[in-house]
């Protein structure tokens, strides 16, 4: 399977722009017939709007998708499907409230005399189910399974009619090593019959199992494409992550912390399934701890565990000052530990009130319904933020949902800091930013610590991660493995440790 | 002169200030006021009046709606309070002392406050859909405000209380300033404190507003109260007006004419920004639109079909710009998804 | 895995395997056996009260009474399993049956007349389901706009019951096939032929496992190539259809048109169908079910009747049950997503 086979499926120049962001840049991809092609890279890199564009679900801006060489548009899911392309999702796309066999079946069922009928139903999809090993009861409804059968489900109906080209997002998430091994055991059958397969998963090990061919993209450009017995794990982990050209200076890296200070936060035996199991970490004044971990390894599910904003099924969580372990983010906020989410578009402002408002957001919640914070009052507080880190536009009337991301993540540190906290915990405050405002950011974590604050810095740049963080917790599988001092790690021993091969796979 | 027209409540005062030119034009006698006794009289003058428990209702459903809410009960509710307040009345011995009224109007809006809080509980703690929770006591209501007068009709004779509704203070109608009292209120209660822009926060993404510290479900469960409350004051200006507890009539089919009011006021539907004084438009144009229908000769029970008019006119021209923002809207939540959607285990 | 062949050996064992196997199967049926449930121990509280409740005549005297609810019970079904409701029914019901009067009254015949009223029906559910689907307004929203266009427009055909004169529709009603004490009549006919006619397009044509499918996820249907929107807006056409049908069964057995009918049947129709366990969020549901609710909503009414009490009772009564049902399948809903 070299240059001589011409590609199935191939993508050129593909560019996708969603107002101010550009998701793709020119990429090029390109699967051939009977081979497992994976598609790597961080949040953000474009991963799934390419899958998007390659499955009708998204128009390129620029660039064009061919099939077979000749250039195709897709102009909806559909399309594609009739195309041969037939795409397994990672948020199961079935209908949870009908049977197995129908999901397999729909929109295809065998009739007689313009009825469905039932037995073919099912005795079709007993066939589709076979092909994967699963012995499951074809009548039985959907729901009664668990995710990881729901996702064998969605392969089984991909393939039950002519596929050329099979998308698999994330299949093995919810999978154990049995069903993977029969997964990958269809998947080098399909191989065999010439289908050309996209397999996206964070589970490097699997990748390097399976895969023929890797293509790496970050932040919407093209990295390169590499043949895996050509592709050391380290090297791809290092393109994935990569290091940003051409910095802005920045400060100096930040003194350690002294070993004498306060503990500010404990949590032990953490666990919120699936993302954190038994995860212990201890937060300390005046500090900046880094998170450094790859996707799924349970930054964000830790982050979110420790400021009340996801229930944990164990464990206990202390604040040193008041004793209290908070459930709620309320009850968070009212002990003075704050979180600023990944997704801030989603979770974190709200686009239609205007920058005042978003300021004043989190205080005024404290404060209660009826102590109003005087408008003057409130006007003056989110001039003060706005002046102080720098906002732009400054104008503290706009809708915040008209700023640029950079200048939402500044709305967002006002609003938290507004709150006078004594932990601030923030999951990629710098992603999707300009260079001007990310080195804003970092220089304020910074001084915050300076300050006496116990900051929590999660990012998926480890360079960042070291020059902000005093120390830096490597998480893997939903636990922290090791928290190091930053000053005697460089971005490479930093990458070897979070790449690392899974010794207990599970 | 531009910022003017983008104010959010230009078009809806615009098109009320277009329907009041189009009766006057028809008919001058609409615009003309005349004065009896110190008292004005006229046909703005009972549209001042008429209006009064509609206004009441809709001021109500802004607030619900605000949290992305619904409040279907509200005519129900209507009939409950006229029920009670009437049962009091009728079996007092002095049907016209001032305690007694005070009682019976007391007790009328009690019940229906307590019956907001019910639809509040259902919705903000049990996280039932607002349309099915209030549903049922849409359904059930009219059926307890007859148990409560037995079946009957319940009519009284109490000066007082018909005060409510036919009597005049400084020469306009007295339940013109029941009106001018509820929008005030509500005005201050939602402006004054805090709990207008939480509300909005907690309508626009309630997400963001947890995390944020919002206390979510008491100002959800708060809206249906006050809602509750209102239409309790509006039923009693109901049977007032008829000094009757109709408890078939009663509010019959305000729901949709108060959603009407709140969307004609420029409030969305999806929850988030609302506004109060939209919504006070929104009713006037309403009243106005149904005095028009009646004075073109429309049978009044005829009068829906022109509601429903409205509300599709209204509906299919917003929706382009529904679409349009719509998009947008998918659009920038596409550009944060698309960074996210291979995030794991969540 | 899930392996479903646990070996059978005991005959304890083969009745929980069995157990199980209806559960992971049929699980939807759970709530319609619940209904049945409730309409037998409703049966039974009454005869041991009366003493003579459980006669042929009452029972006949149940489907005949409620044959209009029934039919519309089954449009609604279709709405409500896509997760849409439809506020229209009472108001079509009362619009086309004032029509049917006034045509027939004015000498058009009853075979041009039914099938126009039907058509009418239709065109309300039509407008409903287009404005749901292309104009993405909310279905409470656009049925209640249906429900005020058709309330509005029977008033305008006439602000007074008309009666009915016309033999062939009167025969409807009055015609009687007795079976012993049984009876049936041509409404009672027609309303099972509709609860029939429901069953075989839900189970059995493509066209009703959409309907499902819409109702348990319309983004995932879509997904997968679907005909959304035209399921979607057919689900309200056919419940315009039943308004319509319910419209001549419920003239016919008043024997007159009349605009004020079925004010606040649209309630009694979704407290019937979601107390025979179909699901308000959608795609779980059966038309039998919503029979079974009609008919435990009738002999609710019948108790309350035979009682001489209040007829407010009733809908209290009703009223209740269905936030018992409501407040039952959140509960369950609740518990199950928290699982997965």
């Amino acid at each position: 399977m070299d240059s001589a086979v011409p590609p199935l499926v191939e993508v050129v120049g593909a560019t996708v722009r969603f107002q101010t962001e550009t998701a793709l840049s020119g990429v090029d991809f390109r699967m051939y017939p009977g081979e497992v092609h994976s598609l790597m890279g961080e949040n953000g890199a474009g991963k799934s709007t390419l899958i998007k564009a390659l499955t009708g679900a998204l128009a390129l801006d620029a660039g064009e998708v061919r099939l077979n060489g000749t250039p195709v548009r897709f102009r909806s899911p559909r399309d594609a499907q009739r195309a041969g392309i037939r795409t397994v999702y990672q948020e199961i796309d079935l209908l949870p409230n009908l049977s197995v066999a129908e999901n397999i079946m729909l929109g295809r069922e065998p009739r007689r005399y313009g009825a469905i009928d039932w037995t073919r139903v099912r005795s079709e999809a007993r066939a589709a189910l076979a092909e994967l090993g699963l012995d499951i009861d074809p009548a039985s409804q959907l729901s009664t399974h668990s995710l990881a059968v729901q996702q064998l489900v969605a392969i089984a109906r991909a393939l039950s009619t002519e596929v050329k080209v099979l998308v698999l997002d994330e299949p093995t998430s919810s999978l154990d090593l049995d069903e993977v091994a029969e997964l990958f055991r269809v998947i080098r059958e399909l191989k065999q019959r010439g289908v050309a397969i996209l397999f996206v998963s964070h589970f490097l090990d699997q990748v390097y199992e399976i895969c023929d061919r890797i293509t790496v993209l970050r932040s919407g450009s093209l990295i390169g494409e590499y043949r895996i017995q050509e592709l050391l794990r380290i090297d791809l982990v290092q393109k994935m992550l990569g290091r940003s050209p051409g910095e802005v200076t920045t400060r100096a890296p930040i003194a350690p912390a002294e070993k004498r200070a306060q503990t500010v936060l404990t949590g032990t035996g953490l666990t919120a399934k699936p993302g954190i199991t038994n995860a212990n970490i201890e937060l300390v004044e005046g500090e900046v701890l880094g998170m450094a971990g790859l996707l799924g390894s349970g930054r964000t599910e830790l982050a979110r565990a420790i400021t009340g904003v996801d229930r944990l099924d164990s464990g206990t969580l202390t604040v040193t000052a008041t004793g209290g372990s908070p459930k709620t983010p309320r009850e968070a906020i009212a002990h003075r530990v704050v979180y600023s989410p990944e997704n801030r578009r989603t979770e974190g402002i709200i686009d239609r009130l205007s920058v005042e408002e978003n300021i004043g957001l989190a205080l005024q919640a404290q404060n209660g319904v009826l102590r109003r914070i005087p408008p003057a009052r409130m006007r003056e507080l989110a001039a003060s933020w706005v002046e102080a880190l720098g906002i732009r536009p400054a104008d503290l009337d706009r809708p915040a949902g008209e700023l640029s991301g950079g200048n939402q993540q500044k709305v967002m540190l006002a609003r938290l800091l507004a709150l006078s906290p004594r932990v601030l915990v923030l999951d990629e405050p710098t992603r999707g930013i300009d260079v001007g405002a990310k080195v804003d950011v970092q220089n304020l974590v910074g001084e915050l610590a300076d300050s006496g604050l116990s900051v929590v810095f999660i990012s998926a740049e480890l360079e960042e991660v070291l020059r902000v963080g005093h120390r830096v917790a490597i998480l893997r599988d939903g636990v922290i493995v090791d928290t190091l001092a930053s000053d005697g790690l460089t971005v490479d021993s930093l990458l070897a440790l979070v790449a690392q091969p899974d010794e207990n796979a599970e | 002169m531009k910022k003017l027209v983008k104010h959010r409540v230009f078009w809806p005062a615009a098109a009320l200030v277009a329907l009041l030119a189009v009766n006057a034009i028809a008919r001058p006698a609409f615009l003309s006021i005349t004065v009896q006794d110190g008292e004005l009289y006229g046909s703005l003058i009972s549209l001042l009046r008429n209006s009064a428990p509609l206004m009441l209702v809709a001021l109500g459903m802004t607030i619900v709606i605000a949290t992305r809410g619904i409040d279907l009960s509200v005519g129900a509710m209507m009939a409950v309070s006229g029920a009670v307040a009437l049962t009091i009345i009728a079996e007092s011995a002095t049907p016209e002392a001032p305690e007694v009224i005070a009682l019976a109007i007391g007790a009328g809006v009690i019940v229906t406050l307590i019956a907001g809080a019910w639809n509040g509980f259902l919705v903000a703690v049990l996280g039932i859909q607002p349309i099915i929770a209030t549903l049922v006591l849409m359904l059930a209501g009219r059926g307890i405000a007859l148990l409560i007068t037995n079946g009957e009709i319940t009519t009284v004779n109490s000066a007082p209380y018909k005060f409510m509704s036919q009597g005049y203070v400084l020469g306009f109608p007295f339940a013109f300033f029941v009106s001018i009292a509820a929008i005030v209120i509500v005005v201050l209660v939602q402006r004054r404190t805090a709990l207008g822009m939480l509300t909005e926060a907690v309508g626009i993404n309630p997400e963001a507003s947890r995390l944020a510290g919002v206390r979510s479900r008491g100002i959800i469960w708060g809206a249906y109260a006050a809602s509750g409350l209102l239409a309790g004051f509006a039923g009693i200006l109901y049977s007032s007006n008829i000094m009757a507890a109709d408890s078939n009539a009663a509010g019959n089919l305000i729901e949709l004419d108060a959603i009407l009011a709140v969307v004609l006021g420029g409030t969305s539907l999806m929850g988030g920004k609302f506004s109060i004084a939209g919504t006070v438009i929104g009713v006037f144009t309403i009243q106005t639109l149904k005095s028009t229908i009646v004075f073109l000769g429309v049978p009044s029970p005829v009068t829906p079909v022109f509601m429903a008019a409205v509300v599709i006119i209204v509906v299919v021209v917003q929706s382009p710009l529904l679409r349009g923002s719509a998009l947008r809207a998918v659009r920038s939540v596409r550009g944060a998804t698309n960074s996210n959607t291979t995030e794991v285990a969540k | 895995m899930t392996d479903l062949k646990t070996a059978a050996t005991t005959p304890l064992g083969s009745v929980l395997a069995w157990l199980n196997t209806f559960r992971s199967r049929h699980a939807s049926w759970i709530p319609v056996f619940a209904a049945l449930l409730i309409l037998v121990v409703m049966f039974g509280f009454a005869q041991w009260w009366f003493g003579n409740f459980l006669s042929p005549r009452l029972i006949s005297a149940l489907l005949l009474d409620n044959a209009f609810l029934l039919i519309l019970a089954v449009g609604m079904t279709f709405v409500i399993l896509t997760g849409g409701i439809d506020l229209s029914v009472g108001s079509v019901m009362a619009f086309t049956g004032i029509l049917c009067a006034s045509l027939v009254s004015q000498g058009v015949p009853a075979a041009i007349a039914v099938p126009l009223m039907i058509l009418c029906g239709a065109g309300v559910g039509l407008l409903i389901g287009v404005l749901v689907h292309y104009f993405d307004v909310q279905p409470f929203i656009a049925s209640l706009v249906g429900m005020f266009l058709a309330r509005g427009l029977a008033f305008l055909v006439s602000l007074r019951s008309i009666d009915i004169e016309d033999q062939s529709i009167l025969l409807l009603q009055s015609t009687r096939f007795k079976l012993g004490d049984w009876y049936i009549t041509p409404t009672g006919i027609i309303a099972l032929v509709v609860v029939i006619a429901g069953v075989l397009i839900l189970q059995y044509t493509r066209f009703g496992r959409t309907i499902y499918a819409i109702g348990g996820n319309e983004q995932s249907a879509r997904l997968m190539g679907l005909p959304v929107a035209r399921t979607k807006i057919l689900a309200y056409v056919i419940s315009g259809i039943c308004g319509g049908l319910a419209g001549l069964v419920l003239t016919a057995y008043q024997g007159s048109g009349y605009p004020l009918n079925g004010t606040g049947a649209e309630l009694d129709t979704i407290a019937a169908v979601v107390i025979g366990g179909t699901l308000l969020t959608g795609g779980s549901g059966y038309v039998l079910g919503s029979m079974i609710g009609v008919f435990v909503y009738g002999t609710i009414a019948a108790f309350i009747a035979f009682l001489g009490a209040e007829q407010s009772w009733k809908r209290i009564i009703v009223g209740a049950l269905l936030l018992v049902f409501v407040v039952v399948q959140r509960v369950i809903v609740t518990r199950s997503s928290r699982r997965s």
